[in-house]
């Protein structure tokens, strides 16, 4: 233990050395200090590349352990493939990546939170998924670091918090955009919903498809939920459909449970049509699908892997060759997070050297004015608005044949 | 109508709960201890099966078969190592190390295998049913295998333990270790001979639940395991048919409360039961009320 901490002090005393030499100026901010002391800590996870001080620190959480692995580890990766192209590049805006493990728990992600802000961290990919961004999203707000998370969808992680942002669409935002589109399409006349009672996620998309369901008078003849420790049989909640006489059933979820309601349907020789979000898409790529399953399964989503889009495609097949897998919606949204920052940081003209909460206040200024290309949201482009929610418009898919096809 | 299909859904999702509780009562009954690690064995053998079946192209029969030797292995190594030193030690400590264990499997199949969720091959393919009553209720092929296997199982383990050499040792252990001892039975040898049974039986418990619920992730074993506890202690842990009564039952109340009274309470409602049933019968349905020696 002695020998470590002597090395660690070395360690640290080193890269003071180096950090003063290379800068010189007198000004040595808040932002390098801890940075210094952060070098000595266990490394927790891969970091980028660049380790030479004139990057900014990007840190986020993430389940990247655990049930929740698939999400963290999603965006973890296409964080990392669009800062490696950024960095290779070679301009003004270079990064250091950092993700910590959160389990897909709060307290965990709170911690990880810690060690990321004694890092040095200076800009934030705030966490993975809801639970645990509504946490961090509190101390990112009080600490005055800016966040944009890729996916952590609930409301509460930006309500009140002027440097919180989202990349995904608002889970409200999605109950609605769901309910006009299929009232618009006239995909159903009875519509009934399957929705995960203890997950965030679900129940707010859940209450606002109702809520808007009833203002356009869409008929939703019933629903039926489960939680996280009842997702293996769905025999019920499917008889409950078919004795409802539901020509649609809405399924606010994940993937996974979505795929075993749909074989169960499929099983008892129902078939309704069927109606996702964003949550669905990955569905086609679970290892060993039968895509007859998912036939005709509709959905919304604002990342679709399978298009001709050249972006879209350069970013697939890197992906696919690095870790084998095609990516879902959480790695694209991570991926045009950090372009978002770097769009965002050239505009303001920010340089690593200044200290987070700087920064913080110049993003805060930028992020509404920027529009960004990017691999989710269409020809149209993002934008956010000053309370932190993205303005993208989703796309209408529906499932043929074993791919995605634009529905419009 | 409406009530047979539920009831026969209920069967369907309870046999999967016997099958699993039928491994976690027999080492309990004999070992004395609860193998919390038994739900993620089962993951690991679905595991197993998946590669050999859809990456290796063997046929189903030889994947369960590499799946229960594999578990075998495995049941009997976790054993060694993880629980055998502490024989001596009290029944909390080898809890402890059994949750433990459990995570470490999941960690580890995570490291292998990614979190990525993949779809089972199953036994017999999912939409085979045989239909009664012009087609107004279907009971699938698989439902049947699931419980002639768990019957087959019980049979099996009852006729093993009551009539071998083995199961009457294993009994002596579960009895009195130090005095099974005395009558120079082999106690280490027993007890991990108990962990290969139980652990080849949740490889066939693991090829069965992914057969029926098709998806695997490196946690699937841990819910259905639990429940599979609870249908444990529901039927009277350490009785073998007890096992399989349990299983059952909770299956069916579960479908039945998620049915008839709420989607929303169904846990609660299972729990609830299980909680009347030991506030009167404390040992279990099939329990055996053992007076605690003094």
């Amino acid at each position: 233990m002695k020998k470590l901490r002597i090395l660690s002090l070395a360690l640290a005393g080193a890269l003071c050395v180096s950090m003063l030499a290379g800068c010189g100026s007198s000004d040595q901010g808040s932002a390098n200090t801890p940075a210094a002391g952060g070098e000595t800590t266990p490394a927790g996870t891969e970091t980028g590349s660049t380790a030479t001080g004139t990057a900014f620190k990007l840190g986020g959480t993430g389940p990247l352990t655990g049930g929740a692995a698939i999400y963290g580890l999603a965006a973890q990766r296409g964080a990392q493939i669009a800062v490696e192209e950024i960095n290779a590049e070679g301009g003004d805006i270079q990064f250091e990546l950092r993700y910590e493990d959160d389990v897909h728990v709060a307290e965990t992600a709170v911690n990880a939170y810690n060690t990321l802000k004694e890092w040095g961290m200076q800009i934030s990919l705030g966490s993975v998924t809801s639970t645990p961004g509504i946490a961090t999203s509190v101390l990112n707000f009080e600490d005055r670091i800016f966040a944009l998370t890729p996916s952590a969808s609930s409301p509460d992680v930006i309500e009140g918090k002027d440097n919180v942002f989202q990349m995904c669409f608002s889970d409200p935002n999605q109950g609605l955009a769901s309910a006009q589109y299929i009232y618009e399409q006239g995909l159903g006349e009875k519509v009934f919903i399957i929705w995960k009672n203890d997950d965030v996620y679900s129940t707010g998309i859940k209450d606002q498809f109702v809520a808007e369901a009833e203002a356009l008078g869409l008929e939703v003849v019933g629903d039926a939920t489960f939680t996280e420790d009842t997702q293996n049989d769905f025999t019920v909640q499917v008889s409950q459909a078919q004795q409802a006489g539901a020509d649609l059933i809405f399924l606010p979820i994940y993937y996974q449970p979505a795929s075993l309601i749909l074989s169960q349907a499929a099983a008892t020789g129902y078939t309704p049509k069927f109606f996702g979000v964003d949550g669905m898409d990955g569905i086609l790529t679970m290892d060993g699908f039968d895509p007859a399953l998912a036939e005709g399964v509709m959905l919304l989503t604002p990342f679709n892997a399978d298009s001709d889009d050249e972006a879209t495609q350069n970013f697939v097949s890197k992906y696919q060759e690095l870790y084998n897998e095609t990516p879902n919606q959480f790695a694209a949204d991570a991926y045009d997070c950090v372009y978002a920052y770097k769009l965002a940081l050239e505009t303001a003209g920010c340089t690593p050297d200044m200290s987070a909460a700087d920064i913080c206040d110049a993003l805060i200024e930028v992020f509404p004015t920027i529009t960004l290309t990017g691999l989710t949201g269409d020809g149209a482009g993002i934008t956010w608005d000053s309370t932190g929610a993205v303005s993208k418009s989703p796309k209408g898919m529906i499932i043929e044949n074993g791919a995605y096809v634009g529905m419009d | 109508m409406v009530f047979l299909n539920y009831l026969i859904n209920g069967i369907s999702l309870g046999s999967i709960y016997a099958i699993i509780a039928l491994g976690y009562t027999m080492v309990y009954g004999i070992a004395k201890m609860l193998n919390f690690a038994h739900g993620d064995v089962i993951m690991v053998g679905s595991y197993i099966c998946f590669f050999a079946v859809s990456a290796y192209q063997l046929p189903t029969v030889v994947g369960i078969l590499l799946a229960m030797a594999v578990c075998t292995v495995l049941g009997v190594v976790i054993e060694g190592l993880a629980y055998k030193p502490l024989r001596q030690a009290g029944s909390l400590a080898v809890l402890i190390t059994a949750i433990g264990v459990s995570y470490f499997l999941q960690n580890a199949a995570q490291r292998l295998w990614s979190s990525n969720p993949k779809i089972f091959p199953p036994i017999v393919p999912r939409e085979w049913s045989i239909s009664l009553f012009d087609g107004q209720l279907s009971i699938s092929v698989l439902t049947i295998i699931t419980i002639a296997a768990c019957i087959v199982i019980m049979l099996g383990l009852t006729f093993f333990t009551g009539k071998t050499k083995m199961g009457k040792a294993m009994r002596a252990c579960s009895e009195d270790k130090a005095a099974a001892q005395l009558m120079g039975i082999n106690v280490n040898r027993t007890i991990s001979m108990t962990f290969a049974i139980g652990s080849a039986l949740a490889a066939i418990a693991g090829v069965l639940l992914c057969s029926a619920y098709q998806t695997l992730v490196p946690t699937t074993g841990s819910m259905p395991g639990i429940k599979a506890f609870t249908a444990a202690v529901f039927g009277g842990i350490g009785s073998i048919p007890g096992a399989l009564l349990g299983g059952l039952l909770l299956g069916v109340i579960e479908i039945l409360a998620g049915g008839y009274i709420s989607t929303q309470l169904q846990n609660a409602i299972v729990f609830a039961v299980l909680i009347v049933v030991l506030l009167v019968k404390p040992a279990g349905l099939l329990g055996k009320a053992v007076r605690e020696k003094v």
